[in-house]
């Protein structure tokens, strides 16, 4: 935990109110999102039990599945959400804009995209799983489900699959929303559940923030987990509910089926509640400057993944993905961890107080500027511009000399630290820093691009360069290393993942 | 770190006998492997190496052997540093090898390389006609118009497995070398998602490459160089527990000598326990701190300054050297630390000469390297929870297995009852393969060693 992370928690649990642990908001929130709280059934390992879902904050879908054993009841569910959420999925490719791409042909972007927001990470896995047991159903013969389950699956699969990636913001999970914003005074542990972290965050009038969240700690959980007492409470209803069926009475069935709907929608509305509740607090934070910019790559992948899903030989996502796929999976994750990191630096003064403390940046004000200096740096004929500043701080920068650093008041400015020493005025340092980039290209600095006396400016490391990513090779020249190519019969050796697109493979638990 | 299945133990075929002597060992396991090379029945060859085993001596032998025979050899590895390492030694071992470096358009040789008949170019094309191309695996998987007959890879248990895939479709044959007690290679993101996965991306390029080729045969450095009898056997048994090596060295062949104390404080007594039994513990009072706190910081500093300014003489099979800053370094686990480590020493420097100059260095950065006496910052010290980075048996071992003489540890009290109080709680992984040895019983095993030789500040 950093510094100012641990500072955030102590003041909070001092004074019982939650504190900023961001400034401003780092995750794209769509104007109209849908709002998904699933309940599955405790016991099994993927068997779903209720959904409140819909964009209208006053009028939920509230969908459940009496018998969640029952497998037709459950793909029936799938079906119901799907007629919610497919076409909230689709309506945002009617409006697009034509994409000129390098080395590929131009390509068509929505120019907004769906989001959907679930509880937790758990809500998230959820979706996973939904993708999982669905998208290899088959639509025909024995056991046939209705299309849109399979093609659901798919939309599950995909934004799962996406939420993987660092500052996506297609599926969202509430509580990692309100954490990154919020420190409170309790444990990580304690922050996944949305009752007891929005407690913190938002008390109740005459209340502080730890005593609402102790008092929620008895509430409905989120889920998709039910409470293990509203189990026993439930147990006896779906039983009243089997016995119907048994008795092949439909009128006492669609009691029973009543009294489990609304004792489900009693669990989950006060969740249904708090999800708009939280969203609202999140919208009133300014949105950081480089999150329009992460959204532009969501709605990217949206409209490649639907476009995709159009295409007549299209196929369901693999079980597991091959050694190359997988490769490509882990290093695209890295170079979009690697960018957010440094994108929400740079938007946040509160997280570049981090950095400073860690002395990964500083902040103060130029008072010397050297700005017709000229070098000829070794192996260049020509000398070209290096103005040199020096800047006076209270920070206390630790990075190694001719550490290449940016600046955040000037994005396009590049530097090189050339010395740090004690200044004239006690308790501060004197930074040298050598402009290196950012002047234009001519034989002098561009107007303007070269700092002045009294500018108060903040240099960080440089991020990672983002150049074209590596040349993987072709899945059907994977080298002997990695297993050599996968085999198009599936008849690996004892132990390999294989890739299985059979649609009418058979889930463990289905 | 990571054993992915226990490594076989060398058989009659690496020619190891009871009763050898270590030169005699280390010989029949490089001819061993050099066999192997040779005999064309094998597409890779792995060789584990541990601590000061002799890697380096190995690849510049396989090196050459292979170049000899006339196939055209790549050697991957993993940092620029490396890279220019291998070269010098390559250059200096066998001059009649025409040598060539694949580099980056804005890489700048040092003197040393620029001195030497290497050849430097920024594409494969202009380095035909080299025997032996050396480059980094980054630079490597850029290359896409030539083929080698052989590749060795060096540090091979640090290389990620995505970066072997990239650069794999390079060579047919190829030689793997690496210590598997060293740090595994991280990601920055969650991996979860691939582990059991065969080719899981995040693990390291020789785990992927035994588990699609269980039949490579693997060869083992018996013998650390570098370790002196005091660290071998803990190293050893502590971090290899099924791989053990034994030390080049008899006790009697290295000595440490300080001169007289002159404070008598801890710091001195610390040291003298240190330079009898290669171990040390300066102990600071329990707490829980951040990581890169005053108290701890300057101790660190301290310590390492007041090793120098003992004027110690190191004494060994090589001959006898003053202990100068050069062969001092200090190791930590976090960044921040380096830098505030490294800001007390140069405050230090004021009253003694010399102290800027110890190497401080995290330990990813400090694998491979070797120096006469090392102090390190426990990895737990200060911590309230034992995480797996903190944990992690490799970063321990990389900082206990630097020195050729003593190896002093600056921590606080109580991480025997952290450890005890936070017992792993990691996630299990199906088709994960198990790692061994276990983070938490080696951490113990090596306190257990640390107990005994502890002063308290």
């Amino acid at each position: 935990m950093s510094a100012v992370a641990a500072l955030g928690r102590l003041r909070a649990a001092a004074t019982g109110y939650a504190q900023p642990a961001a400034t401003v908001r780092h995750r794209h929130l769509s104007d109209r999102p849908v709002v998904f709280v699933p309940y599955a059934m405790s016991g099994e390992a993927f068997a779903p039990l209720a959904a409140l879902v819909g964009d209208d904050p006053a009028a939920p879908h509230l969908l459940i599945v009496p018998q969640p054993r029952d497998r037709d009841r459950r793909f029936g569910h799938v079906a119901d959400l799907a007629a919610v959420l497919l076409p909230y999925l689709t309506e945002w490719l009617a409006k697009t804009e034509t994409i000129e791409r390098k080395n590929d042909d131009p390509y068509e972007r929505a120019v907004d995209a769906p989001q959907i927001v679930v509880p937790s990470p758990a809500g998230i896995e959820y979706v996973r799983l939904l993708g999982r047991s669905t998208r290899f159903r088959r639509t025909d013969g024995e056991y046939a489900v209705d299309p849109d389950v399979p093609l659901l699956g798919r939309w599950c699969t995909y934004l799962a699959e996406r939420a993987r990636t660092p500052g996506s913001s297609l599926l969202l999970a509430m509580t990692d929303l309100l954490a990154r914003t919020w420190a409170t005074g309790q444990s990580d542990l304690e922050n996944g559940e949305l009752a007891a972290l929005l407690g913190w965050i938002d008390p109740d009038p005459g209340r502080t923030g730890a005593e609402t969240a102790r008092e929620a700690e008895g509430a409905a959980p989120a889920g998709p987990a039910t409470d293990p007492k509203f189990d026993e409470r439930l147990a006896p209803m779906i039983a009243a509910y089997d016995h119907a069926q048994r008795a092949d009475d439909p009128r006492a069935g669609a009691r029973a089926e009543e009294r489990i709907r609304d004792a489900l929608g009693g669990e989950l509305m006060p969740t249904w509640h708090r999800m708009w509740r939280g969203l609202e607090l999140l919208r009133e934070l300014p949105v950081g400057a480089s999150v329009a910019g992460r959204w532009e790559i969501d709605r990217m992948s949206y409209s490649l993944f639907s476009a995709d899903l159009a295409k007549p030989d299209s196929r369901p996502q693999p079980r597991t993905p091959g050694a190359v796929a997988a490769a490509q999976q882990l290093v695209r994750r890295e170079t979009a961890q690697a960018r957010l990191e440094a994108e929400q630096l740079r938007d946040d003064p509160l997280l570049m107080a981090e950095a400073r403390l860690a002395g990964q940046a500083f902040r103060g004000d130029i008072v010397a500027v050297e700005a017709d200096r000229m070098v000829t740096e070794p192996g260049k004929k020509q000398a070209r511009p290096r103005p040199l500043l020096v800047l006076r701080t209270s920070d206390e920068p630790l990075m190694t000399l001719d550490t290449e650093l940016e600046c955040v008041e000037r994005p396009k400015a590049k530097a090189k630290l050339v010395a740090v020493a004690e200044s004239a005025q006690g308790g501060t340092l004197d930074v040298r820093l050598e402009l290196t980039g950012g002047m234009g290209r001519g034989k002098t600095p561009e107007e303007g691009s070269v700092p002045e006396t009294g500018e108060l400016l903040t240099w960080t490391t440089a991020a990672p360069g983002f150049r074209g990513g590596p040349k993987w090779p072709e899945p059907e020249e994977t080298p002997w290393t990695h297993g050599g190519p996968p085999d198009p019969d599936g008849g690996r050796p004892e132990g390999a993942a294989e890739d299985d697109d059979d649609p009418g493979a058979e889930e463990p638990w289905s | 770190m990571e054993l992915t299945t226990p490594a076989p133990t060398p058989g009659p075929a690496d020619g190891i006998r009871p009763g050898m002597t270590p030169a005699k060992a280390a010989a029949a396991v490089t001819d061993a492997v050099l066999a192997d090379l040779g005999s064309g029945r094998h597409r890779g060859v792995v060789v584990d190496s541990p601590p000061g085993a002799g890697k380096s001596t190995l690849v510049v032998k396989a090196a050459a052997e292979i170049a000899g025979r006339g196939d055209a050899l790549m050697i991957v590895a993993q940092t620029n540093n490396q890279v220019d390492d291998l070269l010098l030694r390559l250059a200096a071992d066998h001059p009649e090898l025409q040598l060539g470096r694949l580099s980056a358009a804005d890489y700048r040789p040092g003197e040393e390389l620029a001195a030497l008949p290497v050849r430097i170019a920024g594409k494969a094309a202009d380095l035909d006609g080299c025997e032996v191309v050396v480059s980094t695996a980054a630079k490597w998987a850029l290359v896409d118009d030539r083929r080698w007959a052989w590749a060795i890879v060096d540090e091979a248990y640090q290389m990620r497995s995505d970066a072997l895939l990239l650069v794999a479709r390079l060579f047919d044959r190829a030689l793997f070398v690496g210590d598997p007690g060293q740090l595994d290679p991280f990601a920055t993101v969650d991996a979860a998602q691939w582990h059991g996965l065969t080719y899981d991306p995040s693990q390291s390029a020789v785990a992927v490459l035994r588990r699609h080729n269980p039949d490579l045969p693997v060869h083992r450095l018996p013998v650390s160089w570098r370790l002196p009898a005091t660290a071998a056997p803990l190293v050893s048994e502590a971090f290899y527990p099924f791989t053990p090596f034994r030390s080049g060295t008899e006790k009697h062949e290295r000595s440490l000598e300080f001169a007289a104390a002159r404070h008598g404080d801890p710091y001195d007594d610390v040291v003298d326990v240190a330079a009898g039994s290669g171990w040390g513990l300066l102990e600071l009072p329990s707490g829980y701190t951040l990581p890169s706190d005053d108290e701890t910081v300057r101790t660190v500093a301290e310590l390492a300054a007041r090793v120098l300014v003992r004027r110690g003489t190191a004494r060994s099979e090589r001959g006898t050297n003053p202990l100068d800053a050069g062969r001092i370094a200090v190791g930590v686990s976090h960044r921040e630390q380096r830098s505030r480590v490294e800001a007390a020493l140069r405050r230090i420097a004021a009253d003694v000469p010399g102290a800027g100059d110890i190497v401080v260095d995290t330990a990813n950065r400090l694998q491979g390297r070797e120096f006469d006496v090392t102090v390190f910052l426990h990895p737990l010290s200060g911590r309230r929870d034992a995480t797996a980075f903190h944990l992690e048996t490799g970063r321990l071992c990389v900082l206990a297995s630097r020195h050729r003489h003593a190896c002093l540890v600056v921590a606080r009290a109580g991480i025997p009852e952290l450890l005890d109080a936070h017992p792993s709680a990691e996630p299990v992984h199906l088709g994960l393969p198990v790692s061994f040895p276990d983070g938490w019983e080696a951490n113990h095993a090596v306190l257990a060693t640390l107990e005994g030789n502890r002063v308290r500040v």
